[in-house]
């Protein structure tokens, strides 16, 4: 702001309806801006709600694909199965590794050691999700082939650093009081992060943990470099072969011509979304009672 | 068990050389076939048949092209409106109001690309071809991006708006936190000497974070440079430079999307793997600026307090 004169004497500039009503605006504008946002959430949620829901039946959670593109019936019970297994093997790779990153984080690490590893975290969050496709399908699919573990560990790669910094900051926030207390008592220090540290930031952890899952979930552009069979394959040994799944079956319905499908594109982003919103609600609640043990003692 | 965690802790910086390898090795036979040309020459032919002009040749120009435009009308639409949202959340709304509408505009983060692509496709793109574009493309025409609306509501300027959708809540949430980042005393102070609210946030909340606001939106340039699924869907494919927003093109990201299942050649594989080799690049130095950004807002920042 310009700078005042402090002895200059106080003159009404007669502007005052002038800056009330800039100022009107602008608080009027942000809070419109507020309202697009929310509204956006609402029209996208709503499309997805109203044109899935009439896709959407107990066969189309339970039955396999028909045949082919464009045909009628039929449902997802395969991509379900494997999109919940794929996301399941990312999640035992990711869990423990960004576990143990924030424990030496927060733990063991000096400041120096801290900071190749933390921008290591953000450079590894910030890499588009297709790339770290590419990376995958160099790595494993051309010698390999396709399949539900390359995927994963797709999935896994997008996952690490979210566990990892949720962690972290839950574990920075245990009180430093817990960790004297159990080195007072002569426990080792790591037995000391095992039964104190750890347990009583278990909430947060599982925080993040839901949340990277939930993002895990709806991940796509890795599954089509890695793991991109669509349709009625029912193979589901991850380990092996390319596995069915969620994301993969709306990219692909989506772009379709068939009225079926695009109906089938929407009963599953419908069962997509529901999975996440139902995870991220899950989360909140999970933070809000930890939140709540943390102020209670 | 320590040797563990160090193990982990060293295992992620290992993984981003890895990675960085990975994709260079994959590139590199189109590295030495187009070299750095491959950055500003635009054919893209994947066609082997023989005395074809230009068979299975590739460079990424348009891609390149396609990536900076869509991300710019992103950011262009999510950090102004996404920054008002801060100042909503963190200075006029009243306690449970932003309590509610806080979550909810990061929940909106939740929503899967590939769901939001679907949406773009069948909702937001007839919207935007039906009235935004002819609307942008009467008022002001005269500027040559604001060609004649799309033909199908495909292109550079719907998968410009559906990037900003996935941008808005990052910018929120970041700049929410600082702007509660500014000191009480500071906002108060203000409020004290007769300025008004809009003043006070001009003057005094948007003043002391524009660092911080620099960075956010060099966070939400980077997720809307490296989306892929969303783009892909509504961007309608294309290998020209064309100046009109509302035409057809491909960013890097959504060009290895299409196309990376189904290459006809090793050398059309290998220019994919040169272009996420490019956007990689994009990426690390877009982090790296927003890094220095804010270490130097925090160094800034602790003088201050």
């Amino acid at each position: 702001m310009a700078a005042v004169d402090p002895f200059a004497p106080l003159v009404a500039t007669g502007n005052l309806r002038r800056r009330r009503r800039i100022d009107l605006i602008m608080r009027g504008s942000a809070t419109a801006a507020a309202v697009v946002a929310v509204a956006i959430l609402g029209i996208v949620i709503f499309s997805v709600a109203q044109r899935g829901a009439s896709a959407l039946s107990i066969s189309f959670l339970t039955q396999d694909p028909s045949v082919g593109l464009g045909a009628a019936g039929g449902g997802i019970a395969n991509a379900i199965i494997g999109s919940v297994l794929i996301v399941a093997v990312a999640t035992a790779i990711a869990l423990p590794l960004g576990v143990l990153i924030a424990i030496y984080l927060t733990e063991f690490a000096t400041p120096r050691t801290a900071a190749p590893i933390r921008l290591a975290l953000d450079l590894l969050n910030g890499t588009p999700t297709i790339v770290i496709g590419v990376f995958v399908f160099g790595l494993l699919v051309v010698a390999h082939g396709q399949s539900g573990l390359a995927a994963s560990i797709a999935l896994a790669v997008i996952m690490l650093p979210l566990m990892a910094r949720t962690t972290q900051e839950m574990l920075l926030l245990v009180p430093h009081d817990l960790r004297d207390a159990a080195h007072a008592l002569g426990t080792r220090r790591w037995r000391g992060i095992v039964g104190i540290v750890l347990p009583s930031a278990l909430g947060g952890i599982l925080t993040g943990a839901v949340l990277a899952i939930a993002r895990a979930f709806g991940e796509t552009a890795p599954l089509i470099l890695c793991d991109s069979i669509f349709g009625n394959g029912t193979s589901l040994n991850v380990f092996g072969t390319a596995v069915p799944n969620i994301p993969i079956d709306i990219y692909h319905y989506s772009e379709s011509g068939f009225p079926n499908d695009k109906a089938r594109a929407w009963g599953a982003a419908l069962v997509l979304i529901v999975m996440i919103l139902a995870g991220n609600l899950a989360a909140r609640v999970i933070l809000a009672r930890q939140r709540r043990r943390m102020l209670a003692r | 068990m320590v040797a563990l965690t160090i193990a982990a802790s060293v295992a992620v910086i290992a993984l981003i050389g890895l990675i960085i390898e990975q994709i260079a090795t994959g590139s590199s036979p189109s590295i030495s076939n187009f070299g750095l040309g491959f950055l500003w020459h635009s054919t893209w032919n994947p066609s082997l048949s023989v005395g074809a002009i230009d068979a299975n040749v590739y460079g990424a120009a348009a891609l390149i092209y396609g990536t900076v435009v869509t991300a710019v009308v992103a950011i262009a639409i999510a950090v102004p409106l996404g920054v008002a949202i801060g100042v909503y959340l963190s200075v006029l709304a009243p306690g449970r109001t932003g309590a509610v509408i806080g979550p909810l505009v990061e929940l909106l983060a939740a929503v899967p690309s590939v769901i939001l692509g679907l949406w773009g496709i069948i909702v937001l793109a007839p919207f935007l071809h039906s009235t935004i574009e002819p609307a942008l493309h009467t008022v002001v025409g005269w500027i040559p991006i604001f060609g004649p609306a799309s033909t199908t509501g495909l292109g550079m300027f719907t998968a410009g708006v559906v990037l900003a959708i996935m941008v808005l809540p990052i910018v929120a949430s970041i700049s929410r936190d600082l702007f509660l980042g500014v000191p009480r005393e500071l906002k108060d102070g203000a409020l004290a000497l007769g300025a008004t609210h809009w003043e006070m946030i001009r003057g005094v909340v948007l003043d002391s974070t524009r660092p911080g606001i620099g960075a956010a939106t060099i966070l939400g340039l980077s997720r809307a440079l490296g989306e892929a699924i969303a783009v892909t869907q509504v961007i309608g494919t294309g290998s020209t430079i064309t100046k009109n927003l509302f035409a057809n093109g491909d960013t890097l990201a959504s060009r290895i999307a299409e196309q990376f299942i189904g290459t006809v050649s090793k050398l059309q594989t290998a220019s994919l793997f040169y272009c996420a080799l490019v956007l990689l690049v994009m990426e690390l130095l877009v982090n790296l600026a927003a890094q220095l950004i804010v270490r130097r807002f925090e160094r800034r920042r602790g003088l201050l307090v």
